[in-house]
């Protein structure tokens, strides 16, 4: 039974395609083991066993009546729980939400669905996705599996929570300034921003519209990518969405082949604030690459600095506006409804009561941003350094096929540690943030554990628009040469500490 | 409050005027989502994810809308943005789903364009600042007050049928040098706005339904002045005539102010249609931030140069180039003309002509009898309740001498308190003329041996003198008389 929670859900979808497991035993098995340890790990906010082995029973039956099966048919999936999930409970993170079920369904959410994965619940996140560690969540706080008391990452700690302590194959989050790559990178999981359009925004409850992104997270680089297949692709409810093909990221991954590809070290993302041990296993990733056929360079993108700064301001605003919405009228909480009190009343005192201080905080400096007279030298200014940004992404791409640094500059930190210091707390998203600001694609993949704490390191891989295939091309290799050295991957030490070094 | 004689105010000031108009396009979906727009369905059954503004949701441009608004702007000779974007407006108000706006801010579709109207012959261009889009509110009803206005209301019900509604908005730059006929101005720039976005029936333009609304803008310089003084904006004004009479209002309530030496607020006036004066809008202390910013759940809007041209070619001939050749197709003189104009009944002749009658006798009625009767009872014209073709029917039965025209007066009554076509009211009322001429005979008899004195001045070849018999004959008939054929009865017995 445990050894299906150790198998890739690539490998799960095979053995159910064939018959040798049945969903319902996948999910069951899955389902259980979220009851053993996630009083421990916190990484679900919400779990629907019922729903989830009815979806599996259903998966079964196609299965049995000759029905054509996907590539994921069966396997189970944690969503984010700021996907829209018909009936399903969405919070977003946040108490203003509590309750509320949304009537439909985000096109991410259908499409996993239509794929006939198999739903087991929603996962713990920072409110509205803003944090890097789950602290910020309206509910709890979710544990690294690696040490149950340290940070996940966040906002998408639930989801990388609940892959590296096996209680999902799969999962989805989205990336606003790194919320999927820097969970990955903190759990020794694999997780994967696409290009801004290539995945569907509509039905996720937004934080900031111009840079929100949903994406695949995995443990191993061919199940994300099979994930990201999946759910990737032009959507006409998403104005923003890409019209064009997905480029072959399963292909890709299978592929794993980096030789001849130029990989651009990016010169700002190191040095001072980066810990010793990432940095160390950041550059023996590199020698690995080299080893595999890549040609790695120096690449100097100056503009990077402005992109922290930019984008706490350019998020910010966005916020203020989508935040708006909360207000009581219409769905999730209600306060001061007392029959004498006005509209504004009601409004003012759920939204005081409902939101959480760092929710508080960016609506008060987007409002701030937004406000007339301050437009220009803030949200104006914010505009042009994104535009510098984007430009030093193309210049750099003339040179080089993809763009390389550690996913964050630190590992886990200690549940805590930065709770009250928001700027220590930004600081987390250094590496993650221009990609986000230029819309380019990038993913987070173990690169080994920090010598000086025993915890996992990311790399980041970041590619340009529509080359989503790069990120995932440079991953793989990286996976199977680390493979071959480490005897498996990352979370498999995790697994082998867990049950003895037996497997 | 006391006001000064609009004659003494146009003596020292300067009137200049700005409108905004807003239309409610008549597309067949929603701005944003596919929701329908079709007006008085029940409350919030035209609703959805989008338009509601649901978490997550996401907005996507009504296609048809843009083209709406592009032929607009060029029918308005208005420039067409070749890259513009929406912009979100924020502001709390439990109409807005989302608590902002979607809408147009410094990246209007259409700019620079010009409408030229004529008021007693004299013509005034209107320029357009900008035309743009922006998407409706819900509507609010506040229950439980005695005004129904959310002053002293228990609570308020929330219909989203009409929030995402396509809206677009049409602003003049001001518009000076009318003196006197400023108001008229503003009447017949409405009116040949509304004739034109029929003709180009991309909206109902139904003030009383709110798919066309108007903010009137006025302010006064005085005479000789380069620059303009503080203005004041009208609100509520909701028919053609009301825009008229808030402004000749807002005229002389400003020249009073002025004339007394204080100065003119700007702020928000609401015009009381019943009382005819406006009073001002809950006051603003200090200017609302909407917090503009681009819309970036919507890409930009890049309308290509041949898709415009493409459009262009599909516009109605412009109202003015229409009005000249009707009237010369007519034969209509200079003064009859005025009359069409100034009575808005021009599109109504247009469609009588078209249903069958004679442009003589359409005109006859629409600007004589029919805008009468719709000044009496203060609605426009084409509300006064008869349709073109019910007016076809009322000609049609005077030309075959079943009516007079004395009679087609009680015909109209008949037909404006609902009750059916002319010749149903005809039956109903019995209001044919009596050809039978054995009744009439009786009556030319009785006339004429009630009046000897003026039947022995007939008889004395005073031929004029026969009027006082036939109309003796017409009262006894009660009207229902041909008086052509009393007058022959009349004559053939005293002859």
């Amino acid at each position: 039974m445990s050894e299906l929670l150790h198998t890739p859900a690539a490998d799960l979808a095979g053995l159910i395609a064939s018959g040798r497991a049945s969903s319902r035993e996948v999910t069951q098995a899955h389902l259980d083991r979220i009851e053993a340890v996630d009083a421990g790990v916190r990484a679900f906010l919400h779990v629907d066993g019922e729903r989830a082995l009815a979806a599996a029973d259903a998966v079964d039956a196609k299965r049995s009546s000759g029905g054509q099966l996907g590539p994921l048919a069966g396997v189970p999936v944690a969503i984010k729980d700021i996907f829209c999930m018909s009936g399903a409970p969405t919070t977003a993170g946040s108490r203003i939400l509590e309750g509320w079920r949304p009537p439909y369904n985000a096109t991410v959410t259908q499409r996993v669905l239509d794929a006939d994965l198999v739903v087991l619940g929603k996962t713990n996140l920072d409110e509205f996705a803003m944090g890097s560690s789950t602290e910020n969540s309206g509910f709890f706080t979710t544990h690294n599996p690696w040490d149950l008391e340290r940070i996940p990452g966040g906002s998408g700690g639930g989801s990388a929570a609940a892959l590296a302590s096996f209680e999902a194959p799969l999962a989805l989050g989205t990336d606003t300034g790194g919320s999927i790559r820097q969970p990955a990178s903190v759990t020794g999981t694999v997780g994967v921003k696409p290009t801004y359009g290539g995945t569907s925004r509509y039905g996720v409850v937004a934080m900031a519209s111009s840079l929100d992104q949903p994406g695949p997270c995995g443990r191993t680089v061919l199940d994300t990518a099979l994930l990201h297949q999946v759910i990737a692709g032009w959507d006409p409810l998403d104005s923003t969405s890409i019209d064009a093909p997905v480029p072959d990221v399963v292909a890709a991954a299978r592929a794993a082949d980096v030789k001849g590809m130029r990989l651009g070290v990016v010169k700002e993302l190191g040095g001072e604030g980066y810990a010793s041990g990432v940095e160390q296993r950041f550059r023996e990733a590199l020698d690995v690459l080299a080893d595999a056929g890549a040609e790695i360079v120096e690449v100097s993108c100056p503009n990077f600095r402005y992109a922290l700064g930019a984008y706490y301001l350019i998020m910010p605003s966005e916020v203020s506006s989508n935040l708006a919405r909360f207000d009581a009228m219409r769905y999730g909480l209600r306060l001061g409804d007392d029959g004498t009190a006005g509209a504004e009343e009601v409004m003012a005192r759920t939204r005081g009561a409902g939101f959480g201080a760092e929710v508080k905080r960016r609506i008060i400096i987007g409002t701030y941003a937004l406000s007339s007279g301050y437009y220009d030298a803030y949200y104006g200014s914010a505009q042009k350094a994104r535009t510098l940004i984007a430009r030093d992404f193309e210049r750099a791409f003339e040179k080089v096929d993809v763009l390389v640094s550690p996913t964050t500059p630190t590992t886990a930190f200690r549940i805590g540690e930065r709770a009250d210091d928001p700027l220590a707390m930004y600081a987390a998203d250094l590496c993650t943030i221009p990609s986000n600001m230029a819309g380019n694609t990038a993913g987070s993949f173990p690169c080994g554990l920090a010598p000086e704490d025993g915890l996992p390191v990311g790399f980041q891989v970041m590619a340009p628009v529509l080359a989503d295939d790069r990120v995932y091309r440079v991953g793989a290799a990286l996976e199977r040469q680390l493979a071959d050295r480490w005897g498996g991957l990352l979370t498999d030490q995790l697994w082998a500490r867990e049950n003895g070094g037996a497997r | 409050m006391s006001v000064m004689a609009y004659d003494d105010v146009l003596a020292a000031f300067e009137p200049a005027l700005g409108l905004e108009v807003h239309v409610e396009l008549n597309t067949v979906s929603k701005m944003f989502c596919g929701c329908s727009t079709a007006f008085g369905s029940s409350p919030n059954t035209q609703t959805c994810p989008v338009c509601l503004g649901l978490p997550g949701a996401l907005p996507v441009l009504n296609a048809k809308a843009v083209e709406s608004v592009i032929r607009i702007g060029l029918a308005l000779n208005c420039s067409i943005a070749s890259w513009c974007r929406f912009a979100r407006k924020n502001y709390f108000y439990p109409d807005m789903p989302k608590n902002f706006q979607t809408s147009q801010y410094d990246e209007p579709i259409c700019f620079d364009g010009f409408m030229d109207v004529e008021v007693d012959g004299v013509s005034y261009r209107v320029e357009i600042e900008r035309v743009h889009m922006e998407e409706d509110a819900g509507k609010l009803t506040h229950v439980g007050g005695a005004t129904g206005r959310i002053q002293g209301a228990d609570y308020s019900l929330l219909d989203y049928n009409r929030a995402g509604v396509p809206l677009m908005e049409i602003v003049t730059r001001p518009v000076r040098g009318t003196g006197a006929a400023a108001p008229q101005v503003a009447r017949a720039y409405l009116t040949q706005m509304r004739e034109l976005l029929r003709a180009l029936g991309v909206s109902d333009v139904r003030m009383e339904q709110g798919s066309l609304r108007c903010d009137a803008n006025v302010s006064l310089a005085p005479r000789g002045s380069e620059l303009l003084g503080t203005r004041t904006e009208t609100k509520n004004v909701n028919s053609l005539r009301s825009v008229e009479r808030a402004l000749t209002y807002e005229i002389q309530r400003q020249g009073e102010v002025l004339s007394s030496g204080g100065r003119v607020l700007q702020e928000t006036r609401h015009w009381h249609e019943d009382g005819g004066h406006t009073s001002p809008g809950r006051s603003k202390e200090q200017a609302e931030d909407y917090r503009y910013f681009p819309e970036p759940d919507l890409v930009p809007i890049a309308p290509s140069r041949d898709w415009v041209e493409q459009l262009r070619g599909t516009l109605p001939e412009p109202p003015a180039e229409r009005r000249r050749r009707l009237v010369a197709e007519w034969g209509f003189t200079e003064l009859e003309l005025r009359d069409v104009v100034g009575t808005g009944s021009l599109e109504l002749i247009a469609e009588t002509v078209a249903a069958g009658a004679t442009a003589g006798s359409a005109r006859k009625w629409w600007s004589g009898e029919l805008a009468r009767r719709a000044n009496v009872s203060g609605v426009e014209l084409d509300q006064v309740g008869i349709t073109p073709a019910q007016v076809v029917q009322l000609q049609a039965l005077i030309e075959a001498g079943t009516i007079n025209d004395k009679l087609a007066r009680q015909v109209i009554d008949g037909v404006l308190a609902g009750e059916g076509d002319p010749a149903a009211v005809v039956e109903a009322r019995g209001l044919a003329v009596v050809s039978d001429d054995g009744a009439l005979a009786e009556a030319v008899d009785a006339a004429i041996a009630a009046n000897p004195d003026v039947v022995q001045r007939i008889r004395d070849g005073k031929l004029q003198a026969a009027g006082a018999l036939i109309g003796q004959v017409m009262k006894a008939m009660r009207g229902k008389a041909d008086a052509a054929r009393v007058r022959e009865l009349v004559l053939e017995r005293l002859s």
